[in-house]
Parts: structure tokens; C-alpha cells; sequence
């Protein structure tokens, strides 16, 4: 069966500093898979890598069997990437955001599903609001409405619950909890580790451009028994 | 296909919305321009033949058609960068091609729609007639098409809003106010005149004039050629350039 996520000894420098020291992690079609670690510990290089806005200096990724770098079209419209940064286009509505970013992806007609996204992410009553007029958590949510336009198999969540509000962080779970169910694979970083805990069936560990810790969240919790994912985020790092 | 028509679309949105500063400021620019330097020149100055307001509207409407082409790619790319925004296109697989074509299509249209506003504006000033009309349109797209793409360059490679400000201030603003937009380039002296037929902006305004008056320093087709030939060169810069994700993917 071929991987949702396939990388292989990726290795990425910028400038003297080895932000990617030869990672290689495989996860399979299905999976909730979260990516932990301390800040600067190459998250999201590792995820922007996958998403082809930085390119790796060796080593391979691939989305659903397709080359990042050779067929980057088939790739890229397989993956649905939320951006840790909160970045927004000041010069549209939500709903115009969101119809503009269908047709990025070859998408017409897209307002159905837009309209469920919207429902979904408690945004329906801003629809038609400037971007520039949202509070910093609703433009969270916006990006989060972004990365799912084109049903993306593949969904990378990258810090999307930095700034948000606890009914919406329950909403988003639900929500994302049934992409899931439904068969998406999603991959996960996070600062919150209750949240990697209760969410997440395999979970990486990285510090300092590599994987020092991968397993099933039960085993990994195993290996240090009573105490929480935060005991063994912690006794892991310091190792 | 889509992917294209949907970047055009939302580059189009982008300076529409805002038409008032885009293309209403520029065309005040140029009625300014001709009010001043009609009035003081109008009286003593013939140009090939014709009044000098008369010869100064068509290098006017060029004038503001170019520079409107750069800055709307240029802006529109410097921004995105800035803001962040840029990953909105960076992650979905539109091809470079279709890219490059939604960004320049859009400056087309921005600096066509600054120059009609312009040329309408300067009806009431002096009396026009358009000898050869599709000279007129052949130089004013190709004219802003490569600026247009300059202004991708541009933006790609400026990291803040100051080197746009300089590659603006410093390329741009010369090669467009010493290509024969306020004279004719035979009344400078022969030295000038040589380093002139070096600035491609001089042939672009040159054949455009022409298709005005039916009278220009060189012949229409042999600009025409030039200005072909360095929309070719642009473009394959440009579109090299984002093939490799210059300054785009890290
Ligand atoms: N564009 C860049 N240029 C230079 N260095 C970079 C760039 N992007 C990231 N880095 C460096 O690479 C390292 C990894 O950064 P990265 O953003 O991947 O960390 P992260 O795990 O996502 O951290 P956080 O939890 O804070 O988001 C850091 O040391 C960072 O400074
Ligand atoms: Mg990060």
C-alpha cells in the first residue's frame, strides 16, 4: 500500500544552521499523526519541505506516491497545508478568500462545500467580512477554511489552535476528527500535548533537525508509566 | 486553466478595488504634466510638424501605461511576500507558466485602462487623430507587458519595499523620462541621440507615437522588432526564474 506521507533522509541547511539533519518518516493513508517539538526543532521546515515551498537540500517526499519535486502539480493538489504563520490577504472577503482559493486549485462552483467549511469553523456569519476586520482566532480560522477548499486526502495542521478560542478548538477537533473518520490523513504539530494525547495515534518526537522519538502514542506513554505526554515530551528532550 | 483565470481574476480584483489610487491618481499625474508644461511650451515648441501639447499626450499616455504595468505586478508581488500572503499561490499547483501570464495579463490591463483614462482626459486639450490605431494598441500592450514583467522581476527580488523603491527610482524612472517622452530625440545632441536608440523604452513610446501621427524618429517596424525582441527576453527571464522558485521557495 503506498504512504499518505513517505520522506526519506531529508536534509535541509540554511546557511550554516542544519535546520533537517537526514529525516526520514513514513505515515500511512488514515493516519492522525502528530509532529512534536521544542521550538526551532524543524517542524515546520520538515512540513514546508512537503509542501514545496522549501526545497530539500537531499532526500526525497512524497504525497500519495507523488514526488514533491517531479510531479509537483499531483502533489501539491493532494495536500492541504495550515500555515503556522497567520498570514491573510487584506483585499477580499472570507467567502471571496475561499472561492479564489477553489480556483487555485482548478476548483469552480466550489460554494456547497465552502458553505459546509464555513458552518464547520463557526465562520458562517462572517462570510462577507473583509479579512482585515476578523480578530486574530477568526483569521486563524480562515486559514484553517483555506487549507481545506479542495477536500485535500492529506491535511497538515501546523500549530492551528495557537490563538483560538476553547469552543472553537472543540469545534475544529470535531471537525477534524471527522475528515479523519471520513479518511483523511492528518499530521498535527502542536504546543498543546493534552491535545497530540487525545488526538493523535502515532506521534513524532523532534529536536534539532531529527526524529529522536517515534511511536504509537500508547507506547509511548507506556514507556513512562503514570505519566502524561508531557512527562514524556520532557524526559525524552532531556535524554 | 482555472488556476490561471483565477489568479488573473483576483489580480485584476486587487488593483480594481482600489482603482481610485490605481488608475484615477495616475491619470491627475498626467493632466498635471500636460497642464504645465502645455501651457509654458504650447506657444513656442512644434514637433514634427504638430503643436507641442499635441505631441506630448501620446509619450504621456505611454509614459503612465508602462510605469502602471510595473507597479502592479511589482506591488502585487512585494506585498504578498511581505504580508506572507504569497503562500496562497505558492501552495497550490498552478504551473509557472500560467503565473507569469496571470501576472503580466493583469499589468496589461491596469496600464491600458490608466492610458485610455488618460488619452479621454486629454480630449480636452488638444484635438487628437490616431493615424494608425493598431500601432497605437500593438505598442501599448507589448510596451506594458514587458514592463509587466519587469515588475515580476522586480518583486521577486526585492526583499522590502525600498529596493522596489530604488529599482523603481533608479532604472525604471530614468529609462521612461529620457526615452522622448517630453521631445523629440533628434533635438538632442548627436551623443544623446546615440545613447538613446540604447534605452528600449525610447522605441516603445516611439512606435506609439507613431501610430498617432504617422511620423516618428525610426520606423514603426524596426521598434516594433526591438520591442519584440525584449519581450522575449523578459519573459524567458522571468519564467526561468519561477521555474526555479527564485527567492520564492527557500
Ligand atoms: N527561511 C529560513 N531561513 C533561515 N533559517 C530558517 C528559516 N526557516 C527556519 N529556519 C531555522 O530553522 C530552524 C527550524 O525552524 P522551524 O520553523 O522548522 O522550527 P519549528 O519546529 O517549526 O519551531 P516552532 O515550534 O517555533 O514553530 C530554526 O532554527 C529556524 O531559525
Ligand atoms: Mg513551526
Amino acid at each position: 500500500m503506498v504512504s499518505a506521507v513517505s520522506i526519506v533522509d531529508v536534509v535541509k541547511h540554511f546557511g550554516a544552521l542544519q535546520a533537517l539533519v537526514g529525516v526520514s518518516l513514513d505515515i500511512a493513508e488514515g493516519e492522525f499523526f502528530g509532529l512534536l517539538g521544542p521550538n526551532g526543532a524543524g517542524k515546520t521546515t520538515l512540513i514546508s519541505t512537503l509542501a514545496g515551498l522549501v526545497r530539500a537540500d537531499s532526500g526525497h517526499l512524497s504525497v500519495l506516491g507523488n514526488d514533491v519535486v517531479r510531479d509537483y502539480r499531483k502533489a501539491r493538489s493532494l495536500l492541504g497545508v495550515v500555515p503556522q504563520e497567520l498570514v491573510f490577504d487584506p483585499f477580499f472577503s472570507v467567502r471571496e478568500t475561499l472561492r479564489i482559493q477553489s480556483g487555485y486549485f482548478g476548483l469552480r462552483h466550489n460554494d456547497d462545500w465552502i458553505d459546509e467549511i464555513l458552518e464547520n469553523l463557526d465562520l458562517a456569519g462572517k462570510a462577507d467580512v473583509n479579512m482585515r476586520r476578523l480578530s486574530g482566532g477568526m483569521k486563524r480560522r480562515v486559514l484553517v477554511a483555506q487549507a481545506l477548499v479542495h477536500k485535500p486526502p492529506v491535511i497538515v495542521l501546523d500549530e492551528p489552535t495557537a490563538g483560538v478560542d476553547v469552543e472553537l478548538r472543540q469545534g475544529l477537533w470535531q471537525f477534524v476528527r471527522r475528515l479523519n473518520g471520513e479518511g483523511h490523513t492528518i499530521i498535527l504539530t502542536t504546543h498543546y500535548l493534552e491535545e497530540a494525547e487525545a488526538l493523535c495515534g502515532r506521534i513524532a518526537l523532534m529536536k534539532q533537525g531529527r526524529i529522536i522519538a517515534l511511536d504509537t502514542t500508547a507506547n509511548l506513554m507506556a514507556a513512562h508509566p503514570g505519566g502524561s505526554l508531557e512527562d514524556v515530551f520532557v524526559r525524552t528532550m532531556n535524554q | 486553466m482555472i488556476g490561471f483565470w483565477t489568479l488573473f481574476y483576483k489580480e485584476l480584483l486587487r488593483f480594481w478595488k482600489v482603482a481610485f489610487q490605481t488608475v484615477g491618481a495616475p491619470v491627475l499625474t498626467a493632466l498635471l504634466y500636460l497642464l504645465i508644461f502645455g501651457h509654458v511650451l504650447d506657444e513656442h515648441v512644434q514637433v514634427h510638424g504638430v503643436r507641442y501639447t499635441s505631441f506630448l499626450i501620446p509619450g504621456l499616455v505611454m509614459m503612465q501605461v508602462l510605469q502602471n504595468a510595473f507597479a502592479n505586478s511589482s506591488s502585487s508581488l512585494i506585498q504578498a511576500k511581505i504580508t506572507g500572503s504569497i503562500v496562497f499561490v505558492l501552495l497550490p499547483p498552478i504551473p509557472y507558466g500560467a503565473f507569469f501570464a496571470a501576472y503580466v495579463l493583469a499589468s496589461v490591463a491596469r496600464g491600458l485602462m490608466v492610458g485610455l483614462g488618460v488619452l479621454v482626459a486629454t480630449l480636452w486639450f488638444a484635438e487628437l487623430r490616431m493615424a494608425a490605431p493598431l500601432w497605437v494598441l500593438a505598442f501599448a500592450v507589448l510596451g506594458a507587458a514587458i514592463l509587466g514583467a519587469l515588475g515580476m522581476i522586480a518583486g521577486l527580488w526585492s526583499e522590502k519595499f525600498d529596493q522596489l523603491a530604488a529599482f523603481q527610482n533608479f532604472l525604471i524612472m530614468p529609462l521612461t523620462m529620457l526615452s522622448g517622452v517630453f521631445y523629440s530625440i533628434h533635438s538632442l545632441p548627436a551623443f544623446w541621440q546615440g545613447v538613446s536608440h540604447y534605452n528600449p523604452v525610447f522605441y516603445m513610446i516611439d512606435g506609439f507615437r507613431y501610430g498617432f501621427f504617422g511620423v516618428s524618429d525610426v520606423a514603426p517596424e524596426a521598434s516594433l522588432a526591438v520591442v519584440v525582441a525584449c519581450f522575449a527576453a523578459v519573459s524567458l527571464l522571468t519564467l526561468n526564474l519561477l521555474r526555479r522558485g527564485w527567492k520564492l521557495r527557500a
